[in-house]
């Protein structure tokens, strides 16, 4: 058995550039995008309003009974027809596969983002929230400036956390043959026939990045810990 | 939007022999739920190994099985799926390695011992936090009325910390069955895989996605449900510290 790592030293340009920095731009925007909604989604689920949590319980239960594969494929056919009934024409509109992707992570990670911002709504004292009221603020003036700086304070090392575990994931848009960072090593491998070399390297990549990253999230925890 | 919706596409045969298009999605759900028991059972025995192993106290074995857990943890599944089944057999002897890829179910194989490799540092990681939340003074207790330390593990911390770490399990369990739709990549035909091929066949995507969506569900219930029930029966009477530990992952 021969091995032959120059394949790497030839394509990490590529890999880099063409791959990773898509890997990274989708994690990073899905990651705004997800905890946007996902907060909204939260603060749903906690209100009072009965269909209103209810909607938004569906929605977070039913996208977390599905797997990241299947959810991929549904909003890869499903986003062509929205976007035609949105902007009321006859066929599916044609959707690039960065902005495909970027909706369906947005949708996908918001459930699982609800629930770590639920527990930190739920972490701040309910007295808070009257105190809020008390002193005349109305529902979005005390979620803005009283709860949701808390609730995102306690809760950015789980945050980040879920974010890695996005990042991760995004290696998925693989089964649409996109171009992200394994996408782009399994055609490099593909190609020079050296399918050992670039998934080992993928591999060391994803393991170094994400383990940094843990460790960073690690200390971070730490710092950020409110003293009580 | 003009989409033509034919429901009764589920009792039309599918151009895999295998009957109906409904016998096509029936069988991808038994694969999907052979790769998540078969590889749920040896995560089981292996994260318990390894969770056990994270809080001895000798430095070494713990070491080892903390770097077990971030091996697994910090690489994408699909990246291990590609190494267990395209790396693997080639760093084999070339005998063992040619014998793997001639396997009748190599996919099925593969995609077991991926998942259970992947899922046991997970339930490793719930194991070790299940242990940990024992209060210290069962292990002291143990250790003082002369027990060696296998012994206090064995008798003492170990049958609780496993019923303590019941509740977090379930969601693993989940996860088992949802992350075996990754397997579709190295070509095992389980649920997520038919529904896209019966898309393919078809042209049906809508009808072929609700019926897999539903499915998954329906197994959802089942375990939860399921789950719900074993809890019930082994919970510790006044114990109400569940060992969860760090959310996050599906």
């Amino acid at each position: 058995m021969n091995f032959d790592f120059d394949v790497i030293q030839r394509s990490w340009v590529y890999l880099f550039s063409t791959g990773m920095s898509f890997t990274l731009e989708l994690t990073g925007l899905a990651m705004v995008g997800g905890i946007t909604v996902g907060t909204l989604l939260a603060m749903m689920r906690l209100s009072s309003i009965k269909s209103v949590s209810f909607a938004a319980t569906s929605y977070v239960n039913l996208i977390r009974s599905m797997p990241l594969v299947l959810v991929i494929f549904w909003f890869y056919f499903l986003v062509p027809y929205i976007g035609a009934w949105i902007i009321g024409a006859n066929e599916p509109i044609r959707v690039g596969a960065f902005s495909s992707s970027l909706i369906t992570f947005i949708l996908f990670e918001a459930a699982y983002y609800c629930e770590i911002m639920r527990a930190g709504i739920q972490s701040i004292p309910r007295g808070q929230v009257w105190a809020g009221y008390a002193l005349g603020m109305n529902y979005w003036q005390t979620m803005g400036h009283i709860v949701l700086p808390q609730a995102f304070r306690n809760m950015i090392p789980v945050l980040l956390t879920q974010t890695i575990v996005l990042f991760q994931d995004v290696s998925l848009v693989y089964v649409l043959s996109i171009t992200d960072f394994v996408g782009a090593a399994a055609k490099v491998a593909q190609r020079d026939g050296r399918l050992i070399e670039m998934y080992l390297f993928v591999a060391v990549v994803y393991f170094v990045l994400c383990f940094g990253l843990s460790a960073l999230v690690k200390r971070l925890q730490q710092k950020v810990a409110i003293i009580r | 939007m003009n989409y033509n919706w034919n429901w009764r596409i589920f009792w039309d045969a599918s151009p895999d022999g295998v009957g109906t298009y409904m016998d096509t999605l029936w069988s991808g759900l038994i694969w999907t739920l052979a790769t998540a028991l078969s590889a749920w059972v040896m995560a089981l025995i292996l994260g318990a190994l390894i969770g056990t192993i994270r809080t001895m106290p000798n430095k070494w074995a713990a070491r080892f099985a903390n770097g077990y857990v971030e091996l697994f943890r910090n690489i994408p599944l699909l990246v291990q799926m590609f190494l267990w089944y395209f790396v693997m057999p080639e760093l084999m002897p070339a005998a063992i390695g040619d014998w793997l890829k001639a396997l009748p179910n190599s996919s099925f194989i593969t995609a077991v011992i991926c998942l259970g490799f992947f899922t046991s540092s997970r339930v490793a990681v719930q194991v070790s936090a299940g242990i940990n939340a024992l209060p210290r003074g069962q292990k002291m207790a143990g250790t003082a009325l002369g027990l060696t330390l296998p012994q206090t593990y064995r008798y003492v911390l170990l049958p609780m910390a496993f019923r303590i770490v019941i509740p977090p399990l379930t969601s693993e369990f989940l996860n088992i069955i949802k992350n075996s739709s990754v397997a579709l990549t190295i070509g095992l035909m389980e649920l997520t895989a038919r529904a896209r091929s019966m898309q393919e066949f078809s042209f049906q995507v809508f009808e072929a996605f609700t019926a897999a969506t539903l499915i998954y569900i329906v197994v959802n219930i089942i375990v939860v449900n399921l789950m719900r029930f074993i809890e019930t029966r082994v919970a510790i009477p006044g114990f109400i510290t569940s060992g969860t530990a760090g959310a996050g992952g599906h």
